[in-house]
């Protein structure tokens, strides 16, 4: 809906250039309020309320809400599509969250191993 | 054939842009770009926070720590602080100054509530004994939590600014432009909140 609006307003042509930026909409804004409301209070009921027996399956579902709400706030709130800014936008974005993905799995994948095989207890029974 | 020649001349295809480049798309672009930047900050203080969400030291776990009724309230007030700030931008495409500057007032107020909440919680951590100095989880814990609310602290700062200046010089082009990068700034801080209240405080009392 929104990505439409402002799609829209960008076919105009405004010399007025203040017109061609990020645009949002009643409906829009509400939206995603309603959206954020709904995928925050769940994963708080799910582990306040010990909804799950098992934590993986709780830990996975509130990641998976996160990621979600935040696209739903990239969308409804930051008014973020591919054609803003003639896709820099979307492809700063994109470079940044390849960075992000690096940075995290990086420095968790390469910690845990440093932490499992370097602690002094456990170098004499780990071979070679 | 030299006329038709002249005429494929004229009528040549241009390889280029000719549109101008409009001065505030470079001002919102550069503003995002940042924005990004500061998400890589963030990113490398939440690698570090999972590193060390584990090493208590002896210290006090995530469990025995953290409210998580604090931290939903928390939660309510930053995300209604986004949407009224929403409706101030609303507002100014409307060129409705008084109604832009109540919005943004009151996504002020929402704010400041936040960041009130949060020093009282953290003021609660120290006193009983899980400072940021007791354990490298603490110390994470603080390094990140705070930085995000620094940053809404700032963002704060920079909101009543802007409201002084609408105040003085109306909506015109130039406070537009600033208060649409405050409106993204806002609202990516809200979206760094998500993942701090995910994977800080929910994932951390899962534990």
């Amino acid at each position: 809906m929104t990505s439409n609006a402002s799609a829209a307003h960008h076919g105009e042509h405004h010399d007025h250039h203040l017109e061609e930026g990020p645009h949002g909409t009643m409906k829009g804004y509400m939206t995603g309020f309603v959206l954020s409301v709904i995928l925050t209070a769940i994963p708080f009921w799910l582990v306040m309320g010990g909804v799950l027996d098992s934590t993986v399956a709780t830990s996975v579902l509130v990641l998976v809400f996160a990621v979600v709400q935040i696209v739903v706030h990239m969308i409804y709130f930051l008014h973020l599509n591919t054609k803003s800014e003639g896709g820099w936008n979307m492809l700063s974005l994109i470079f940044t969250l390849i960075l992000v993905f690096i940075t995290l799995t990086g420095s968790l994948w390469v910690m845990y191993h440093l932490n499992v095989n370097m602690m002094p207890g456990m170098m004499t029974s780990t071979p070679g | 054939m030299a006329e038709h020649n002249t005429a494929e001349a004229t009528e040549a295809p241009v390889f280029y842009v000719t549109e101008e480049e409009h001065a505030h798309s470079s001002t919102l672009l550069g503003f995002w770009i940042y924005i990004m930047s500061d998400t890589l900050i963030f990113a490398a203080l939440f690698a570090t926070f999972g590193v060390l969400s584990h090493s208590y030291a002896g210290g006090p776990t995530p469990k025995e720590v953290l409210e998580l009724p604090t931290v939903a309230l928390n939660t309510a007030m930053l995300l209604i602080s986004s949407i009224t700030c929403g409706f101030a931008m609303l507002q100014m495409e409307k060129n409705n100054r008084s109604a832009t500057l109540l919005w943004l007032a009151i996504t002020g107020i929402f704010g400041a509530i936040f960041v009130g909440l949060e020093l009282h919680e953290f003021a609660g951590l120290i006193a009983e004994g899980a400072g940021p100095q007791r354990s490298a989880y603490l110390s994470a814990f603080f390094t990140l939590v705070g930085t995000h609310g620094t940053h809404v602290t700032v963002g704060i700062i920079w909101l009543v600014t802007l409201m002084v200046q609408i105040g003085r010089k109306d909506l015109i082009e130039a406070n537009k432009r600033r208060l649409m990068c405050f409106s993204m700034f806002w609202h990516f801080l809200d979206v760094i909140w998500i993942g701090v209240f995910s994977f800080v405080y929910l994932l951390g009392v899962l534990q």
